[in-house]
Order: structure tokens, then sequence, then C-alpha cells
């Protein structure tokens, strides 16, 4: 996994609520066997018309949010669907952290899991964030995960919480198979205790 | 110390917590379809891992699967075919229990998972799908994960988890005639809104859902992710043990009598603390619809779409206005009487034997409306059967309605069941999110009898008026 650590970058305002995760990829993008190439297709219905053609309203089509890797988005951001494509089209897309008031459970999780650092501020908060957004590249935003910071265009500093353990999967790039892996003991001996009456699915 | 449901089934399960309260929680039952896994056992391939244990994993098609007739023999998407193909070559290296589209057990997961008895009280149960809150309703821990997360049960048969806080939501007094679970669900969302389970394991409970049978429930939790929760649970009970008893993959004779001794142990006990409480009243509710792009956007049949003019927050009332030019809907208009294009009967919230009756007693004798398509779909082929044995599907039929094979249909448009653009559906499914039964499309959701309300009707009709 790639690791976060600092970015500075433009950030790219969308004050949508519940933007979810059928909006972010839409079904008909899920019949991929692989993780990569889903950047194109991110907030399809949201960023092009029927004929292909780009909405130039939609901001991720517009000049300096092109090359946003900070989205500052509504209430409840990625709810819906567990699919993990949301964060695999976010990341191709370019997108390394999401600030939002609040996000949905599932895809707060697969964040963490591709590299992408969600941030979790109040409203009022990410209203200020959304605002520097706006001024595009004149008003890029700091991200500081070793030190829990946003950085504002004016230099102020927001603190943000995160998951002490992710921080550090995050920090370090690590996947956390193998460190899960570390617990194989503790896992050989919880299987050993599993009582007999619990029937094993085998046959077809 | 007093502990509820989920407190219990949670210290059953942690294998190893480090220091800052992360758990290895251990994974009863693994449920694996086409869409979200091929990443995941490419990545075990990858890193030269094994599936650690085949025998708390099954697999089965159902997202992308055609549910026409000749479905064995036609040609599929190309796409679609790609991932059923390698989900087949996947089970056959890695020895999974698999139900191909030619099993008459195969059909969506979270409705083949409790009717075979693989999925019971008291377990873990995860699948890269966000309704596998589904079978919470047996009293499991059931909840949905992403790919990376498939690969790391695959490779452990464990997860890395913060334990939940705990919501209980009960719903007391008798639910009225024409109502049902879905209805039960639907008013909550729309009470607690599709954020307000964010962070909670949802247990429900009260007479209203004591006296629900299994389908009914089942279709409750599958909606618990609508709320946000990260699962939704039901105490077992009676109607618990009578469903599970007698399934194939469930305890058998003895076993069966120790897993009921452990399964009466779970319910939460007298005095347990929840971090918040909902009532709901059940006579109060009236079969609900949506009207907008948010299963929180739900009004009762006889109640008036909303006005954006009354929402005070700015951002909040844009939103409004988008959903209602997107559905094509007027603010104070009635929502009886909208007339409807399709009407879909399935999905994992509403396609079993139950849901089926239900849409039956309202279609027999009766016939779909001109201009309406009607697609019945049952949840698996088992559950085809069995109402083909019934002679419902003999009543869909009669009533010009298309009786289908089981999958995930237009629940979701990644098969060839989709809307066109514009086109306005009476569905039983769990989401009404804009596009989410194919491109423009525009979802109601509602019960399978409301369904077949509309479908005879033509419109959204208060099913109150024809039973």
């Amino acid at each position: 996994m790639d690791k976060f650590s600092v970015l500075t970058a433009i950030a790219a305002p969308l004050n949508i609520d519940n933007i979810d995760t059928d909006k972010i990829i839409p079904a008909r993008f899920l019949k991929t066997i692989k993780r990569t190439g889903l950047g194109k297709s991110a907030f399809a219905d949201m960023r092009y018309n029927a004929d292909g053609s780009e909405k130039p309203d939609f901001v991720l089509n517009q000049a300096p949010y092109r090359q946003a890797e900070i989205l500052v988005a509504g209430d409840n951001f990625g709810c819906g669907s567990s699919r993990e494509h949301a964060p695999w089209a976010l990341k191709d897309f370019g997108l390394r952290c999401v600030i939002a008031p609040s996000f949905a459970d599932i895809f707060f999780n697969n964040c963490f899991k591709n590299g992408i650092l969600p941030i979790a501020l109040p409203e009022e908060i990410c209203a200020r964030l959304r605002e520097d957004a706006a001024m595009g590249s004149n008003a890029k935003l700091t991200v500081d995960l070793a030190r829990q910071v946003v950085v504002r265009p004016n230099g102020e500093e927001i603190a943000f919480s995160v998951d002490p353990f992710r921080k550090h999967c995050l920090l370090n790039g690590l996947d956390d198979i193998g460190l899960t892996l570390e617990h194989a003991t503790a896992i050989d001996a919880y299987e050993a205790n599993i009582p007999s009456w619990q029937p094993k699915i085998q046959g077809a | 110390m007093p502990r509820t449901l989920f407190d219990k089934i949670w210290d059953a399960h942690v294998v190893d917590r480090m220091e800052d309260g992360t758990c290895v929680l251990y994974i009863d039952r693994h449920l694996v379809h086409e869409v979200t896994s091929p990443q995941a056992f490419e990545g075990l391939r990858m890193a030269g891992r094994k599936l650690r244990r085949v025998e708390n994993t099954i697999a089965v098609v159902d997202h992308n699967v055609p549910t026409s007739p000749d479905r064995l023999t036609e040609v599929n998407e190309p796409e679609s075919a790609l991932q059923i193909a390698t989900l087949e070559q996947n089970v056959k290296e890695f020895g999974v229990t698999y139900f191909p589209m030619s099993d008459l057990r195969q059909g969506i997961v979270h409705v083949v998972g409790p009717e075979q008895g693989i999925s019971l009280p008291g377990m873990t149960i995860v699948c890269g799908d966000s309704h596998t809150s589904t079978h919470g309703a047996l009293g499991a821990l059931a909840f949905g994960i992403g790919t990376s997360e498939v690969e790391h049960v695959l490779a452990t048969q464990t997860l890395l988890q913060k334990p939940a806080r705990n919501m209980l939501i009960r719903v007391d007094g008798a639910l009225p005639q024409g109502c049902t679970g879905k209805d039960i669900m639907l008013a909550i969302i729309g009470k607690i809104g599709t954020a307000g389970g964010t962070g909670y394991v949802m247990e429900f409970a009260g007479e209203a859902i004591r006296a629900l049978d299994m389908a009914g429930r089942l279709t409750m939790c599958n909606m618990s992710i609508e709320a946000g929760a990260r699962a939704g649970l039901i105490a077992p009970d009676e109607t618990t043990f009578d469903y599970i008893k007698g399934r194939p993959f469930a305890p058998q004779g003895a076993d069966f009598d120790k897993a009921v001794a452990y399964w009466k142990t779970l319910p939460s006990d007298e005095g347990a603390q929840y971090d918040k409480i909902v009532e709901l009243r059940a006579e109060e509710i009236i079969p609900q619809v949506t009207w907008g792009t948010s299963p929180e956007t739900v009004i009762p049949v006889t109640g008036l779409v909303p006005n954006p003019a009354d929402e005070t927050d700015e951002a909040k009332r844009t939103q409004m206005q988008r959903m209602l030019s997107y559905m094509g809907l007027e603010a104070g208009q009635k929502i009886e009487g909208t007339k409807v294009d399709v009407v879909f009967i399935g999905s994992c919230t509403n396609s079993r034997i139950e849901d089926l009756r239900a849409a039956a007693a309202v279609a027999k004798g009766r016939h779909v409306a001109p201009g309406v398509r009607v697609l019945v779909v049952p949840g698996s082929g088992l559950v085809k059967q069995q109402a083909e044995a019934e002679g419902l599907a003999q009543i869909f039929t009669d009533a010009g309605f298309e009786w289908r094979e089981a999958g995930c249909s237009m629940c979701l448009g990644m098969n060839p069941d989709k809307l066109t653009p514009g086109q306005r559906c009476a569905s039983t499914s769990n989401r009404n999110f804009e596009g989410r039964q194919g491109p423009g499309g525009r979802t109601h959701l509602l019960s399978p009898a409301m369904a077949a309300a509309a479908a005879v009707t033509g419109k959204i009709t208060d099913v109150r008026e024809l039973i």
C-alpha cells in the first residue's frame, strides 16, 4: 500500500450530502477483475453527459480541480454499497484525501486499505475548507498525518483525530494481512475451541 | 455486567486484542460473490497465501447473472461472463463450495445463506456486499466489507475491528393490515436518517418485531445499512429456531439441540446498556413509499411530496430541488396516483417466498395495467420452485407479470435488467439512489404488496384499498 505522510495539494469543493458509492462509481463499472483504471469513471453520472461529453459545471471537470488530490465533501460521504471500487476510482483519479463532516463506515474503512486518508471534521470547519478550496490553485491545503493537522492557506492549523493503528499502517504503507498473521497462534487456539456442533461448509 | 446481544457475539469472537483496542475478530462465515472477490483472490495468489478455512466459505453468483428463462444458453455480456468465469476458476483453485447458475440452490447471496442454514445465530458473517446486514435477522453479527477485507478474511479468517456502539430500536404495538417489515424499516430510516445509525449496531426489539416472520426480519436487517448502521440484529427466538431446523447446512439432531441451548443464551441481558434508544409505535405505521433519491426521503402513501421552500438549510433545499427534478415530481403533490412504467418485485430485501405470497395476494384475479412492465424475480432457485408449487407463479403469469430466474436483477443495474432514462419504477429493492436501477431511472421503494398494487393500477396506490 502507498504511504501517506504530508500532502500539499489542490482541494476540490463538493458540497453535496449523502454522496453514495453508486455516485462515486456506478454499478455498471464494477464488472472489472482489476483494481486499476477506474479513475476515468469516477463520479461518471455527475461528470459526463449521456453522449460521453463532460458536464462543465461539475467541479472535477474544471481547470484547477482536474489536478485535485483532496476532496472537501458533504455529510455522510460514501454511503451505500461496500464496493471498494469507490476508493479505487478516487485514487485512480488522483485523490488521496477526503474531508467531510461524516463518512459511512464501510467506505471509511475501505479508504485506509488503499492509502486514502478520510478526515471527519465538523460541518462549520468543512464549510471554511470548502471556501479555501473554491480559490483553486491559489489556495492549496496541506494535510499532515503525523502531526494530525490540516493547514489552511492562511496558516491556520486544524487538528483532526485518526485511529492510532490505522495511522501507523498509513504512515508506513503496511499491509494488514501480514500484521494479522503475526497473531496466527492465537487464531489457531481460537479455532481449536470452536464447538463441535458448529457445521462445516463442505461438499456441494 | 449485563451485556447486549451484540456484546455477547463480539466477546465470543475476539481472538486477540491490541493496545489501542483494535481486535482480531474471528469470522465464522464468509460469503463470496463474483463482483467483489476477483481482486481478493488475485491478491492471495500474488502473495502466495492460502485460503485459511475453506469450510467457513461459500460462493454463489448473483449480481450480474441474467434472469431470463433461457439464461443458461444465452450469451451474457462479455464483462459479466468474465467475472462469473473468474469466480468459477477461483472456487475451483481454492476448493470453495459453490452454487453455479445451473444449481437450484443458486440465488442472491443474502437469500441463500439463511435458506441453506449456512447463516446461524451467534455467528460472525461477512461478505463483500453491504447488504450482508440481512443475516443479522438470525441473531448473527453480519456486515459488509470491501475487497481488501475479503482478501484479509480469505487469508486469516479474521478481521481487524473495533467494537461498534449499541443502538436499540424498539417497535411495540401491532402492525396494521397492509403493512410489513419493509414499512417499519422505511419509517425508521425516515425518522433517524441515512446516517442515523453510523457507528452503531442496531438491535430491533419489541412486540412488532417478535411478531414478524423471518422474511420480515430479514428485510429489516437488510435495510439497516440504509440507516448507516454497521449491522442490524434481532435476538433469536422460537421463530428463528423453527426456521433453521432441518435446513441442509444447519446442525442436525443432537447437535441442533446443543446449538439451540447456546443460542438461547444470546439475547440481551436484562438491564443491558444501549448508547442510543429509538422507539416507534407499530400501529401508527402507514404503508411507506420513497419520493427522492435517498432512502430517508420517505413518506406514507397518503402523504404529500415535501416542499423545498419549507427547508431552512440552503444546501438541503438545493438537494431537495435536485431530487424533485431528477424524480420528475412536483413539490406538494400527492405521492399516491403517480404513474409508474416498471414494477420490480425482488432483491435481497424482498424476494423470499413470504414476499412473493404477499405480492400474489394482491395480484390474484387482477391484471397488469396497460403499458406497465412487471418483473418478479425470486431470490433463489428454491424460492422459485416453491412459488411454482404453491401456484404463485401461475397467479403472476396470469396477471401478465414476468416470472424470472433468481438473481439480483433490477436492484442495481449490473445485469440486463435495467431501467431506461426517465423510467419510473415501483421497486421492492433497497436503494433509490440516482441511476441505481439504470442511468436516469427513477426509483420508488416500497413493500411487495405495495409493488403489486402499483402493478395492477399502473400508479402508486395504497394497497389497503385492494385488500
